[in-house]
């Protein structure tokens, strides 16, 4: 339940740091914030002024008014044993939520202080807690909390005190985890050469990381708070002396025949205080994250359009001679955006036209973040959420793609065109054998026996290079090396017989010796099958390997586009020849890239 | 897989060993005088001495705790002060009524909460919003507060089931269904929030992996990804809040049963508790501690099925 509450990582700790203090204020425009804080406010007024709003003791009880109806003396009646009901309920919210703020300081104490030691410390101290904190979870609350009453009899502070201390594993965490990213940042190695000793440390940069998500976990903390001591007290274990909702409810449900009435005052009570507390907690996690999220909206691959005053029509060289494969595939004017929260939609394509022919090797070129990965998932529509074909046609063997229902889709995928993903590893389930996903998409796609299926997918793993196909075969994803999870996924882009794959830059993860052995493998295959192959990747050694013809593409469009031979013989815009010189030049350092307006871009790439 | 589970039971075992005895040591260390407790403010000094020697309170602690310990590994816990039944006698039978209850509440959780998180995650939009307030509410009141709805609403006015009373499983599966209806209800609720936004988290996080797309790309369909791989993914989280919400429900069970007067650990619990039937309590924090040991074995063997990495280790 706890587990909900957010724990910073080191990452966002920085911008928490530096969101946090518009938090407070952010907490009041946001409208549930705002409710739940006012509801608790006026709940502490009450429970702060009980003595002044009560009409009469809430103890004092009357024989002749039991269970009186509400009206006159008693505005919201009389309980069972004849005590103002208004009285009682006033008195009942100051002892309730001292109760669970009682609980929630104790954990809160202990919790944060063997956070903080256990985290800046770490050692002896860290093994010391996770034992203590699975003795502690080892037992219901409530089991520990029958037991404790066993003992310590009715009393609610020696109660709430244990429940506290049943609670401070919450804030132990969160304290701990964030100390623990704090500390690996390099400002504390800063401040300790200059000299400021350990507890200045704790206190200027620790304590105000974890203050708004201490603040969180106590308004959740507090909930359960008041959940457990009303739920203590409605047993009847608790001290009859002191009036709580809990208190109420008992004495309520008793005579729940006579006046059922009288179970809603501290029903009520209790659920909207507990309401209020969790949406107030939520409400400032929601502008915590917010706060500290904006920075990261910018995902790779949704880099912001830049307008390209020199390219309108790409740079196209006329082909060295007659080609007379048929067009398998042909994208015209395709546009991909994706939607924004504001309403607004991201261009990363703008406009992208291309022709792949049957048995033709096409390759899509371009640095990171110039849109050739979103070109590449748009023709298979599989684009990530929020993703979208803004416009333009993907005509395929005389479908357009980009109209297509999602159940014609389905067909299409695999049997038709295939796809290479770019990081092996992250791209088979963990769950499943590499074996069985080898043959699921054979059964569902081909409508094969499971015992085919696998008697092709074991052919297969051994086509694609693997020494050992059985082994293989009943590994599971994590039991391979990169190199092999790429022949894996490349013998089940293979596998259906399409007529296209799409390969998103298949040897770009992997060590340089593998990634030989990859093309190889790539060029191998698609001389046998004679498959159309589309290729993305930002490596002309790549094209040159294995590629018919290229285009080359910039801040989303196509600026260059030809046979491979010519291209690579005179490359004519000024972004492809920028590309040539970046390999020329390999491991110096680099011209500045023509018309890289985007900054951002340059600095992602090189950074590989 | 053997191995694995000889293992768990072993850390098992230490951790029952250490929370009984600190439950022990802090118990009997607390109490004050138990045979004046007992006996009354009227029994004379001698007849209070006569009944401390006879509980054995005139040894050492320490005495006393070796002997416990001793007899507790032979499955005897001792008697209950108040009424001299055997603690193991009182619970075990009331053990199979809490644990009916708690079953049923969990595989009640886990069916609707998997279903409601599934549902939010795919259509996102009004689905989602409802999902989420549905678990601020359900994670926001206590369980017994909403018993006492249920019981009101659905016993006192609708008359749909019978406020009060139960029926064996064994006796009968319509009866005992009828009077578990409305308990399983009330303790479902919380489980089934905080489950179900588990599950929605974890859904979306895994359809954003790259394995997805590829699994997709094969010419699987979009449900059939989501049925087979993402859930079997996604699962893994949510059986690890499974676990602590057990936990929470073996605690809420005792105040639900309070009100629906279901014959469980409950009553047993509240009873002891408020006359301070120190063997009793034993009992019952070594029962529940065992309990919650067993179900996190299970928990972490599933885990192992769903996610074959967990299973090496």
């Amino acid at each position: 339940m706890s587990e909900s509450a957010s724990t910073p990582t080191p990452a966002v700790a920085t911008e928490l740091r530096a969101a946090r203090s518009h938090v407070g204020r952010r907490i009041l425009r946001n409208p549930t914030g705002l409710v739940a804080l006012i509801v608790l406010t006026v709940m502490v007024l009450l429970a702060v002024f009980a003595d002044l709003l009560a009409p009469m003791d809430p103890s004092k009880a009357n024989i002749q008014d039991v269970l009186a109806p509400a009206g006159g003396a008693h505005p919201l009646g009389a309980d069972s044993a004849g005590r103002d009901v208004l009285s009682r309920l006033l008195f009942a919210t100051r002892f309730s939520i001292a109760g669970a703020l009682w609980a929630v300081l104790i954990a809160a104490v202990i919790g944060v202080t063997s956070g903080l030691i256990a985290g800046y410390y770490q050692k002896w101290f860290e093994s010391v807690s996770v034992w203590v904190i699975s003795i502690i979870q080892a037992l219901p609350g409530i089991v520990v909390l029958l037991a404790a009453r066993a003992v310590v009899g009715p009393s609610i502070w020696l109660i709430m005190a244990v429940f506290g201390v049943i609670l401070s594993p919450a804030f132990y965490r969160l304290t701990y985890t964030a100390v623990v990213g704090v500390r690996n940042e390099l400002f504390i190695d800063a401040a300790r050469v200059a000299g400021v000793g350990d507890a200045s440390i704790i206190g200027r940069h620790i304590l105000s990381v974890v203050r708004a998500p201490i603040i969180i976990q106590a308004a959740l903390l507090a909930g359960i708070g008041i959940a457990v001591q009303s739920g203590l007290d409605f047993l009847g274990l608790g001290d009859t002396n002191v009036p709580t909702w809990g208190q109420m409810l008992s004495d309520a449900f008793s005579r729940m025949y006579q006046a059922p009435i009288l179970l809603i005052w501290p029903s009520l009570a209790i659920a909207l205080t507990s309401i209020s507390l969790v949406l107030f907690g939520n409400a400032l996690r929601d502008e915590l994250e917010r706060a500290a999220g904006k920075p990261k909206k910018r995902r790779r691959g949704t880099a912001a359009y830049v307008p390209d005053a020199s390219g309108d029509a790409p740079v196209t060289h006329d082909e060295e001679r007659a080609d007379d494969r048929a067009t398998l595939l042909q994208v015209d004017g395709l546009v991909v955006g994706y939607d924004q929260p504001d309403g607004g939609v991201k261009q990363v394509v703008n406009g992208v036209s291309l022709t792949v022919r049957k048995g033709e090797v096409h390759g899509l070129i371009g640095e990171s973040g110039s849109g050739k990965t979103q070109t590449a998932w748009s023709i298979l529509r599989l684009l990530p959420a929020g993703g979208r074909i803004v416009a333009g046609t993907v005509s395929f063997d005389g479908k357009d793609l980009a109209h297509l229902s999602e159940n014609a889709m389905v067909k299409i995928r695999g049997r038709r065109i295939a796809y290479i993903p770019q990081e092996p590893m992250s791209n088979l389930d963990p769950s499943f054998t590499i074996g069985s996903q080898l043959v699921e998409p054979m059964t569902v796609t081909l409508g094969i026996s499971k015992a085919e299926a696998k008697e092709r997918a074991l052919a297969l793993l051994g086509r694609v290079g693997l020494p050992d196909p059985k082994k293989t075969f009943d590994s599971y994803p994590h039991e391979v090396s990169g190199g092999q999870a790429q022949r894996v996924l490349i013998a089940g882009a293979v596998s259906c017989e399409a007529d296209l794959i799409i390969a998103d830059e298949p040897t770009t993860a992997l060590d340089v010796t593998v990634q030989a052995d990859i093309l190889d493998l790539l060029r191998a295959l698609q001389s046998d099958l004679h498959v159309a192959v589309l290729i993305v990747t930002h490596n002309f050694g790549v094209v040159a390997d294995l590629c018919d013809r290229v285009s080359v593409m910039q801040n989303g469009r196509i600026v260059e586009t030809g046979p491979a031979r010519s291209i690579f013989r005179n490359p004519r815009h000024p972004y492809t020849r920028s590309l040539f010189d970046a390999i020329l030049e390999d491991g110096a350092a680099r011209g500045p890239l023509a018309h890289a307006a985007d900054r951002n871009t340059i600095t992602e790439r090189s950074a590989r | 897989m053997l191995r694995f589970i000889l293992r768990r039971l072993l850390a098992g075992v230490i951790l029952l060993f250490v929370v009984s005895s600190l439950a022990y040591l802090l118990l009997y260390l607390g109490a004050g005088d138990i045979a004046r407790q007992i006996l009354g403010v009227s029994a004379t000094q001698e007849q209070v001495a006569q009944k401390a020697a006879q509980l054995g309170l005139d040894q050492p602690l320490i005495t006393r705790y070796v002997t416990w310990v001793g007899n507790a590994i032979t499955g005897d816990f001792g008697a209950s002060w108040f009424t001299s039944q055997p603690v193991v006698a009182a619970i075990t039978s009331r053990l199979a009524v809490t644990l009916s209850l708690v079953f049923g509440t969990t595989i009640l959780t886990a069916i609707v909460a998997t279903a409601l998180g599934v549902w939010a995650a795919r259509k996102r939009g009004a689905a989602d919003r409802l999902v989420q307030i549905v678990s601020v509410l359900g994670f926001a009141i206590p369980g017994f507060l909403i018993a006492i709805f249920l019981v009101n609403v659905f016993a006192l006015n609708l008359r749909w089931f019978k406020p009060t009373g139960f029926v064996q499983l064994s006796t009968s599966f319509p009866g005992w269904l009828s009077t578990v209806t409305l308990p399983i209800l009330a303790l479902s609720i919380g489980a089934i929030a905080a489950i179900a936004s588990q599950v929605r988290g974890s859904v979306i996080d895994t359809m954003r992996q790259d394995w997805v797309r590829t699994l997709r790309s094969r010419g699987l369909s979009e449900n059939r990804v989501l049925y087979k791989h993402v859930l079997r993914n996604a699962g893994g989280p949510a059986l690890a809040v499974l676990a602590v919400q057990f936990v929470g429900l073996l605690g809420g069970a005792i105040i639900v049963e309070q009100i629906f007067a279901i014959p469980g650990l409950g009553p047993v619990a509240t009873q002891s508790t408020a006359r301070g039937d120190i063997p009793l309590v034993m009992g019952l924090v070594v029962v529940t501690a065992a309990i919650v040991v067993v179900v996190n074995i299970v928990i972490e063997i599933l885990h192992g099925f769903l996610n074959p990495k967990a299973r090496i280790s």
